[in-house]
């Protein structure tokens, strides 16, 4: 038996559906007798669930997988960019391919609906996510992310990947351009073009557009052979590479 | 039909002629001799598409007066055994084609026609052979057959909506446990259905009912993001259709729908009867991004192919995709159910 003069644990319940949260809150507040604990927050989805991350400190997230808009995968792959990310408990009424991963990768989850012994259990162990447990339960669950996330001033900054206008590899970086502002993010860009491939269109080497945004392709004057696009929102043009040119006009045809 | 469950050598069943299907494959398999008739005993290629255009011209009007003729007489023709009843149609399509051959001769004494008594023996001979064919069909498809498929086509739910569901009930159990009442009543609906041998036709009302105790449930979990616009005010409520049609497809509505998105969403449901076919027309919001595909197609096949076990080609199924929208339309034969509640034997294609 604990003594119970520890610090409660921080937590938050992450579920789009209502019943499933105020459940889980129960089921927590029957464990408070064993393990001291506090729920922090609910949020019905996972932006709100990160923006709660950054306000509060939490020492654990309960996390619903399948939400609408943003996952709960894509939720911990972003909580990973915060100084001192929580640990996750990841919760799911049936995801077959889902949970082997959990059991492959040792990650702690939880079926719904859940048992408090089972709960009091994973609270006990709750641990963080490295990055290559998250890729793989990235694999095995594959969707594209809505927004990129990076830490700016120690602080966790998402971006919608709808609001993006183009991604450029510049040096060590790329730059992400919305309409607002740009922003620097450390990932790679062959890697962002597999993820995105539906959305973003390569015009050169260093460069993906916005499909939906292209407004013209045109032709350089004073050269023989170079191109631009114009983005919808965006003043500059950006160059075509010859290489690309041929691909894009198959795409406009 | 309820003896039959279990034999194998027990005699088919009659062959409908009033439906579409069995008219149809009676009328390709009548050209289908005509064409190669014609063409064995012309001098030629063209010679032979001009003699078959000709005859084509006379066997027509004739094979749809016999057709006529079959459906009205099958009344009579079930009242009788199976052998009695396949003998009546077969003397019907002996028959009636050498009638309508003698009152075509004697309505066009000019014509080039075949002697009566070669049309009856072409009558025989197109008769007997489809008789033959739609008597190896009919225990192709016997009730011990097609039962076989429709248990392997059974709908299923799904897991993920199982356990969801019963996690919404326990959520209710402390705090509002007439509701948690009420959800599990709906529950042990679901899965009684679920879990029947559905191989009978049921009463359009019980298909609805069982697919409000669905939604019941789905707006237990997704609350104010699913709505149900309901156009059933002219619902024929004792059409009989096969079970587990509408509910696994105003699931899909649901899974395809609303659960991928954050914003409420509306599933529309619409069932009317116009003349002899009944529709229903379900629709939801559609959305490119976030949508789960797999699964879908899978569905509809299986619906489709259990129609087609009831209805043959007289049940259609269409799915289309109408900009942000997505609609399934559903058409079958009207057909009644008896007052009593008994469970009804299926209409059998023919």
């Amino acid at each position: 038996m604990h003594p119970n003069i520890e610090t409660p644990l921080r937590l938050l319940v992450v579920d789009d559906e209502a019943p499933a949260r105020r459940r889980l809150c129960e089921v927590l507040e029957d464990c408070s007798h064993q393990l001291p604990l506090q729920v922090v927050g609910e949020s019905d989805n996972g932006v709100d669930a990160l923006e709660t991350a950054q306000r509060e400190r939490l020492d654990a997230l309960l996390l619903d997988i399948r939400m609408p808009g943003m996952d709960g995968i894509e939720v911990a792959q972003h909580l990973q960019k915060l100084h001192r990310p929580p640990a996750v408990i990841f919760t799911t009424a049936y995801d077959n391919y889902a949970c082997q991963a959990f059991e492959v990768n040792a990650v702690d989850y939880l079926m719904k609906p859940v048992r408090a012994e089972r709960l009091v259990a994973a609270l006990g162990k709750a641990r963080n996510l490295t990055q290559s447990t998250l890729d793989a339960l990235r694999q095995a669950h594959p969707k594209a992310r809505t927004h990129l996330s990076l830490s700016e001033k120690g602080k966790l900054r998402l971006v919608p990947v709808e609001d993006i206008l183009y991604l450029k590899a510049e040096l060590k970086y790329i730059t992400v351009k919305t309409v607002e502002r740009e922003y620097l993010l450390e990932e790679s860009l062959v890697k962002l073009e597999s993820e995105f491939g539906d959305r973003f269109l390569r015009i050169h080497r260093n460069c993906l557009v916005g499909k939906d945004l292209v407004e013209q392709v045109g032709k350089l004057s004073g050269s023989e052979d170079g191109h631009f696009v114009r983005l919808r929102g965006l003043d500059e043009a950006l160059p075509v590479s010859r290489r690309q040119y041929s691909q894009l006009r198959e795409f406009f045809r | 039909m309820m003896q039959s469950k279990n034999h194998n050598n027990q005699p088919g069943v009659l062959p409908n002629f009033c439906h579409l299907g069995t008219s149809l494959r009676v009328i390709i398999a009548v050209e289908a001799g005509a064409i190669f008739a014609a063409l064995a005993g012309a001098t030629g290629l063209q010679d032979g598409f001009l003699v078959f255009s000709e005859w084509s011209a006379l066997i027509q009007p004739a094979l749809l007066i016999t057709l006529l003729t079959l459906c009205l007489a099958s009344p009579l023709a079930r009242r009788l055994d199976y052998t009695g009843g396949m003998t009546v149609f077969f003397s019907v399509g002996t028959a009636v084609p050498a009638i309508a051959a003698a009152l075509f001769t004697w309505l066009l004494p000019d014509a080039d026609l075949l002697s009566p008594a070669q049309t009856l023996a072409f009558s025989a001979l197109a008769s007997g052979t489809l008789t033959g064919y739609l008597h190896l069909r009919g225990k192709a498809l016997s009730p011990a057959v097609t039962e076989a498929r429709l248990q392997a086509l059974q709908a299923r739910i799904r897991p993920h909506f199982l356990f969801n569901s019963l996690n919404a009930v326990l959520s209710l159990v402390r705090s509002d446990p007439r509701r948690a009442e009420h959800a599990l009543e709906d529950l042990s609906e679901l899965f009684r259905a679920l879990m029947r041998e559905n191989r009978d036709l049921v009463p359009l009302q019980d298909e609805l009912d069982l697919t409000k105790a669905y939604l019941g449930l789905e707006q237990l979990r997704l609350g104010d993001r699913l709505s149900v616009d309901w156009h059933i005010d002219k619902m024929p409520s004792d059409a009989l259709i096969p079970p587990l049609v509408i509910q696994p497809l105003v699931e899909n509505a649901v899974y395809h729908g609303i659960e991928p998105h954050r914003e409420p969403g509306q599933i529309s449901l619409n069932i009317y009867r116009s003349g002899d076919t009944v529709h229903v027309v379900i629709r939801n919001p559609y959305a490119e991004s976030g949508s789960h595909h797999a699964g879908n197609k899978l569905a509809l096949g299986n619906i489709r192919e259990r129609l087609a076990l009831h209805f043959d080609l007289d049940a259609t199924l269409k799915s289309e995709l109408m900009g942000a929208v997505y609609q399934v339309h559903i058409s079958l034969p009207y057909t009644r159910a008896p007052k009593h509640r008994n469970p009804v034997a299926p209409a059998r294609r023919g």
